[in-house]
């Protein structure tokens, strides 16, 4: 599937499973959203109590299940970790911070562009803008240092704890929360919302699409594979919004989104800067950490905990705009993005030979 | 004559890439590149690195030829001469 034919393959399953999803019960350019489905699952897990968005996602399983049995199947579940988790926890922990500033993911930025959502615009700027400082960096030597390799019962956990999270699901015990009303209560029926998620999960695992990619390749390396998944993306999830009477061109009234573009751009930059240091965006860590890599099991237990703090300590934006605690969290997280890129910075790599890389016979 | 080559590279430069994370592999063998543009041999050790550095070997202009180093670990030696 390494093969353009593959990513725009892919990029079409994506943008109209998304609107089937929404066609079935999800909120409206929401088919899918790792941030939002992941803040959505801490909530009902009670890690955070906003009543309005505590649901157990089976998107979120089924992307992991389908990525990693996949990955099991073509002998590419290999599992590794060690590469700075503690940073990877903090990154994934900003960037989930940036995505509630805005209101999505970079998948759920694409999603909306699909349903006519021109709030998303000013996102995806943000976004390019963030992934551009990331750039920067990367030119400049950062890096989050190798990963080394892991027992096999290491790797095996996360899938297991998705299984485990879709046995509360089913069983419903009274200590999980699922909302009422709000987008928590808008979902498709479990079983469509596994299955687009093994389907997800299978696809993007085979092509490795991610979002953040798309556009760093474009820029850094000139290389347009990924991109043309995220172009394919917006293309059919529009054309499937036009045929199901979903797609509403404005700023104003979108589904679950705000309009104030200057915090819909910072947002998105933070995310995007810190999708780049990460290595991909949530949805990439999502299928790593299926395939047994940990640290980015690591990055998608820090968005777990930024999405609990964001709506503990009322950071998430709402439909109303961003809130003023929200506003200072995004500037903290600014602040720790430059720390963590300035000093995981190798200098002593460049000194080595020009260019700043180690070249030797070992 | 793979093996030859592969030999012949390895005495002029090998980039390690291995337990790096996207896109690092891609990085680092753009910059090697840029120290060496001839020719250039690179260590990876998933897939995903593979392909992406053969992509991007083959986006530059050279003429690549990888070999399987071990399949438990899915470490491969990516080779690789200007066209």
């Amino acid at each position: 599937m390494d093969s353009k034919k593959g990513i725009i393959f892919t990029g079409a399953v994506i943008g109209i499973l998304a609107v089937i999803l929404v066609r079935f019960g999800n909120p409206v350019n929401m088919g899918i959203c790792i941030a939002c489905f992941i803040r959505d699952t801490t909530g009902a897990l009670g890690l955070h109590r906003a009543e309005v968005v505590q649901y157990i996602r089976p998107e979120i399983i089924g992307i992991v299940l389908g990525a990693f049995l996949i990955s099991f199947a073509k002998k590419e579940f290999d599992v590794r970790g060690g590469s700075s988790p503690f940073i990877r926890f903090m990154l994934g922990f900003v960037v989930m911070i940036g995505a509630l500033m805005f209101l999505g993911c970079p998948l759920r930025m694409v999603l909306r562009l699909g349903g006519g959502d021109l709030n998303a615009l000013f996102g995806l700027a943000g976004f390019t803008a963030g992934i551009i400082v990331g750039i920067i960096f990367l030119k400049n030597g950062f890096s989050l240092k190798r990963t080394y390799k892991l027992s096999k019962l290491e790797g095996y956990l996360f899938p297991l704890f998705n299984v485990g999270l879709f046995i509360l699901l089913l069983t419903a015990p009274a200590f999980i929360f699922f909302s009422t009303k709000g987008p928590g209560a808008g979902h498709a029926p479990v079983w469509i919302a596994l299955a687009a998620g093994l389907i997800v999960g299978a696809l993007v695992q085979r092509t490795r699409l991610c979002m953040v990619g798309g556009i760093r390749d474009a820029i850094l390396f000139k290389d347009t594979y990924l991109i043309l998944g995220f172009i394919s993306i917006i293309v059919f999830a529009s054309l499937g919004n036009l045929y199901f009477g979903f797609y509403k061109l404005s700023f104003a009234g979108q589904s679950v989104a705000h309009a104030d573009g200057l915090w819909n751009f910072l947002g998105m930059a933070l995310a995007g800067w810190g999708s780049v240091l990460l290595g991909g965006c949530p949805l990439r860590q999502l299928i790593l950490a299926a395939e047994g890599n940990v640290d980015s099991v690591i990055t998608v237990l820090g968005m777990s905990a930024g999405a609990a703090f964001a709506h503990n300590f009322s950071l998430a934006a709402s439909a109303q705009g961003p809130s003023p605690n929200g506003k200072i969290a995004v500037f903290i997280g600014f602040a720790l993005l430059l720390l963590i890129a300035y000093f995981n910075q190798e200098r002593d790599a460049k000194s080595t030979v020009p260019g700043g890389v180690k070249i030797g016979t070992n | 004559m793979p093996n030859r080559l592969s030999q012949e590279v390895l005495r002029l430069a090998q980039i390690d890439t291995r337990g790096m994370s996207c896109p690092h592999p891609i990085l680092m063998t753009k910059q090697a590149l840029e120290v060496n543009s001839t020719e250039i041999a690179v260590l990876v050790d998933s897939k995903t690195a593979k392909s992406n550095v053969e992509r991007y070997l083959n986006l530059s202009g050279y003429t690549v030829n990888t070999i399987e180093l071990d399949g438990e670990t899915n470490t491969f030696e990516i080779s690789a001469k200007k066209k």
